[in-house]
């Protein structure tokens, strides 16, 4: 693969300094995504997918920082570069779609002039009546009737779908490079969840979108991605194709996660959990993060941090199990 | 498996203190987190430490009048000075304390329990009374409430007893208007549709249950009330309709050295600067019993 | 909408009509004997009981109140005992002097007011946060009373950057009266002279009352701002690349402020009820010192006269609040409409 990828994460590390203590939620988180591909975030709640996300568009706030590591977007360090590039880049250039639609939309501004407002923004010359009337071409893309009737709408008159289906027009209208959808579809109900993953793959093959699919639904993972990578507090555990890391995991945390899917085949079976709790991120990483609760632990797991393995071309796994394939290095 | 266990009833009530002690030792260690609410609150015992040892604090007795003693200006012998009677005003401010204490509780201790009783009942029982008793509090509510309250005392004449009235009177719209409304939002819970399947009446139902689900914001709304309740009162007597000459309420004080204001600035400013000291305490006070008590408040 | 305006108006009138009744039973309470006042502590009792059945005082209570109520809607207020003109005039009379002494004191709170609250949020636990929640606390305990005499002493009597109580030098002549406020009519007239003085002469008291107001709005300012700061819309403006200072105006300040417009009305209610103490103290010829001496000398007439123009300002100003508050959250519209 000689083409650059798209976005390329390495060795990111993210603490939040609060009045408990200091919260190691990002230790070196490490992936890379491609053009036009749906790479999957997974992990449960905690393990730092959205700090992740954030991370990319540089809006971590204090009592975070972001302390070391490189984000590099298309040639550039996002991490370097001032703060006006920066906002040249949201928006534009890299857009994010989050879990409660209702709540992220403003409640005294007209949707229209919402998804109007993301164009306005990042292009000078765009008049506002030009800038309404993408909007609503937007909203008609996305299959929404009487396109402009609804944009005079407030977001209080409108269901989660619809809502989500706002937010998706207003982060995409810019036709960005990349998409961060956190949850998209966690807070929606099922039947509609699956017309919002329906309406936006549509879109993202016509506008040639990469998306950074965050969730933790395995499912939704199984339908969208093409590649996935597995965090476990604060550490990317696995990275490989969906099909190499949902049908031959080699992370015993990734397994884990697949035994406590519920098996159709056998309805009677008791369901599968992983012993024990996440760990506490108050401490700074100094051994294998699911030492405690792995099945396969080994006396090194306690004591050293398993450097990530590369395992045939494309899948990777942070694991000793695995100690003897080649490292992967993280610069 | 059976989740339910049966206890008798002193088990019942030895659970429910307990939980009634973690919830005190909870606001407790809110309270000294909050600094200033600790200073609000420190403040307020100052004040009630010094109303109630106002006999050993005050160097004089506040009615000798010492005529030859007229408009001194501070000294070791008068630390605040004295009036235009000769009358040591330190001791008049710390015997004042014991006036504006009584005015405040007395009118927080009427004004607060008549608001709370109305609120509930009318919002409870609904209907006709309901809307014959929020019209009347409407009505009240429409004067703002210093005019209501100067127009009742003038009304029933000059003295502590008829300002206590007159405020109350002022006062007990709002409490109602609140209880009201906690009434209408608890009136239809599960918790209440139990209780009356189970048959309690109304009575008990309003008294033993929706009063106590109320209590809270009427604790907090009162709080945040005294301070306003106290410049009431002091304006009150610095027009002249609360207490009158020579009990030494603050307003009154403040009034009386408004004649002498360009060379004996003390007799008005001193006790004014009393009144100010209590009233920010009132208000730390209350802003931190709103933090504690308000169930409606976000977590920040 | 106007569904709700109309349902409030109707609120209004039968509120209007329970305070008349309120009033008219306040006159009643009234101890002292109004007309042994009128006739003279020295008159004899055969001339009380003929001024009682000339002012018809003692018909019973109902024939009176429908009197009273009757002379009302003729707009007749009856005479005022301290100053021997029908009430209606003296009201205005002296309503405008009220009115700009509570509007200028009200855009002094707003103008130092807001920016303080936005800038406290947006620098939160800073020194100017520390400063303005300082401010705020003390503007809010200060017996307003107290404040004026001691701004007078300070600024008037040992300074001298301020003139005397009132609201214009006695050696100038008001000009004519158009609006009843000095600054605007002056400014018609062109006497600049007049309006400097009248200027210099507000802006006392309109401190004192300022104080008042902005310690207020403030604080809510304040709170609606860290509020509305921590919502998921804010971060949705980020994330589209908006720079912090649209974010703040464009979004935050446009869902901010909202709840501070209901502040606000109220405030320029609570400022018609400050008036009462601040026109006392600074000579001030309005509304409020009128009432507050109406007060003490039981002038019957001018304290029902007086008290129900205030509570009827009072509930418009309400109204007026809740208004504004429907038209700038479309939640409400809308759900009502």
């Amino acid at each position: 693969m000689t083409t650059q990828p798209l976005l390329s994460v390495k060795n990111l590390k993210v603490y939040f300094y609060t009045l408990r203590g200091v919260v190691h939620a990002l230790e070196r988180v490490a992936f890379e995504l491609n053009r036009q591909e749906t790479l999957g975030l997974a992990g449960e709640t905690g393990c730092g997918k959205s700090v992740t996300a954030r991370a990319i568009l540089r809006l971590i706030d204090p009592p975070g920082r972001i302390i070391s590591g490189s984000i590099i977007f298309e040639g550039r360090d996002i991490l370097t570069i001032d703060e006006a590039e920066v906002r040249n880049i949201r928006g534009s250039q890299i857009s994010m779609i989050m879990q409660e639609p209702k709540m992220s939309l403003n409640p005294v501004i007209r949707v229209g002039d919402q998804v109007a407002e993301t164009l306005l923004i990042h292009d000078r010359s765009l008049n506002r009546r030009s800038a309404r009337r993408q909007a609503v071409d937007m909203l008609a893309q996305l299959g929404i009737p009487d396109p402009t009737r609804m944009a005079q709408r407030y977001p209080h008159e409108l269901s989660g779908g619809m809502s989500q289906r706002i937010m998706i027009a207003m982060m995409l209208v810019t036709r960005p490079k990349l998409l961060i959808a956190d949850e998209p579809t966690s807070a929606l109900d099922v039947t509609i969840q699956a017309q919002i993953l329906a309406l936006m793959q549509t879109l993202v093959s016509e506008i040639q979108t990469s998306v950074l699919m965050i969730t933790h639904d395995l499912g939704v993972m199984a339908e969208t991605c093409e590649r996935v990578a597995v965090m476990y507090a604060g550490d990317m555990v696995e990275v490989g194709s969906v099909h190499n890391v949902l049908k031959h995991p080699q992370h015993p945390y990734t397994q884990g996660l697949l035994q406590t899917v519920p098996d159709k085949a056998n309805p009677d079976q008791p369901l599968f959990s992983i012993e024990g709790n996440v760990p506490s991120l108050l401490e700074p990483q100094t051994n294998c993060r699911f030492a405690p609760r792995c099945a396969h632990v080994m006396d090194r797991c306690k004591r050293e941090i398993p450097p990530v393995y590369n395992l045939n071309g494309d899948h990777q796994a942070a694991c000793f199990l695995h100690d003897g394939s080649p490292e992967v290095q993280t610069v | 498996m059976n989740i339910t266990t049966v206890i008798d009833k002193s088990e019942a009530r030895r659970r429910r203190w307990e939980a009634r002690r973690r919830y005190l030792k909870e606001s407790y260690i809110l309270w000294r987190r909050n600094r200033l609410m600790v200073v609000g609150t420190s403040i307020i015992v100052f004040l009630l430490l010094v109303a109630a040892i106002a006999p050993l604090l005050a160097t004089h007795d506040p009615y000798e009048q010492i005529l030859p003693d007229r408009l001194l200006a501070p000294s070791p012998d008068h630390y605040f000075g004295t009036d235009s009677l000769g009358r040591d005003i330190y001791s008049r401010v710390v015997y004042g304390s014991r006036v504006t204490l009584t005015i405040a509780c007395l009118v927080a201790a009427i004004s607060a329990p008549l608001g709370l009783v109305i609120g509930v009942f009318s919002g409870y029982i609904g209907g006709a009374i309901d809307e014959i008793l929020m019209r009347l509090s409407d009505v009240f509510l429409a004067f703002p409430k210093l005019i209501l309250a100067i127009a009742f005392a003038a009304a029933l004449g000059p003295g502590v007893e008829n300002a206590i009235v007159a405020i109350s009177v002022a006062n007990w719209p709002s409490y109602a208007r609140l209880a009201r409304a906690e009434t209408l939002s608890v009136r239809n819970n599960d918790y209440i549709q139990v209780i009356r399947s189970m048959g309690a009446s109304k009575l008990r139902i309003m008294v033993g249950h929706i009063t106590p689900m109320c209590l809270s914001s009427i604790i907090v709304r009162l709080s945040l009330d005294m301070g306003t309740i106290i410049l009431t009162a002091a304006g009150l007597g610095f027009l002249g309709l609360g207490a009158q000459p020579p009990v030494p309420e603050w307003g009154l004080m403040v009034s009386d050295g408004r004649q002498f204001l360009v060379d004996q600035w003390w007799v008005s400013t001193l006790p004014g600067i009393a009144i100010l000291i209590v009233v920010m305490g009132f208000n730390l006070m209350g802003d931190g019993i709103r933090d504690i008590l308000d169930p409606h408040q976000r977590q920040s | 909408m106007l569904q709700y305006i109309l349902r409030r108006l109707f609120t209004l009138i039968i509120t209007l009509v329970g305070i008349m009744v309120v009033t008219f039973f306040i006159s009643l309470v009234v101890p002292l004997d109004p007309l042994a006042s009128i006739a003279g502590p020295q008159a004899p009792q055969e001339t009380v009981e003929r001024l009682r059945t000339l002012y018809g005082f003692d018909q019973p209570i109902y024939i009176q109140f429908g009197r009273y109520m009757q002379r009302l809607l003729h707009a007749d207020l009856g005479t005022s005992f301290q100053t021997g003109r029908p009430v209606l005039d003296d009201i205005i009379q002296y309503f405008p002097a009220t009115i700009e002494l509570a509007t200028i004191s009200l855009i002094i709170s707003i103008i130092v007011g807001i920016p303080l609250g936005i800038l406290s949020a947006v620098h939160r636990n800073s020194v100017i946060d520390h400063f303005s929640r300082v401010l705020s606390l003390i503007g809010v305990s200060m017996p307003v009373f107290w404040l004026g005499l001691v701004l007078l002493l300070i600024f008037y009597f040992k300074l001298g950057w301020f003139p005397e109580p009132g609201r214009l030098d006695i050696m100038l002549i008001e000009p004519e009266r158009i609006t009843g406020l000095l600054l605007i009519d002056s400014l018609i007239a062109l006497d600049f002279e007049v309006f400097w003085d009248a200027l210099k002469h507000i802006v006392l008291p309109a401190s004192v009352l300022g104080l008042y107001g902005l310690a207020g709005i403030a604080r809510i300012v304040r709170s609606s701002m860290l509020d509305v700061l921590s919502q998921e819309y804010i971060k949705t403006a980020r994330i589209k690349g908006l720079n912090e200072f649209l974010v703040l105006t464009r979004h935050a300040l446009r869902n901010a402020l909202v709840p501070a417009v209901t502040v606000i009305g109220l405030t320029y209610g609570g400022l018609l009820e400050g008036s009462v103490l601040t026109e006392t103290i600074f000579s001030w010829p309005g509304l409020g010192r009128y009432l507050a001496s109406a007060f003490l000398t039981l002038d019957l007439n001018a304290v029902v006269g007086g008290t129900m123009l205030v509570a009827l300002m009072f509930s418009l100003v309400n109204l007026m609040v809740d208004l504004i508050y429907a038209f700038l959250n479309p939640q409400i519209t809308l759900t009502a409409s």
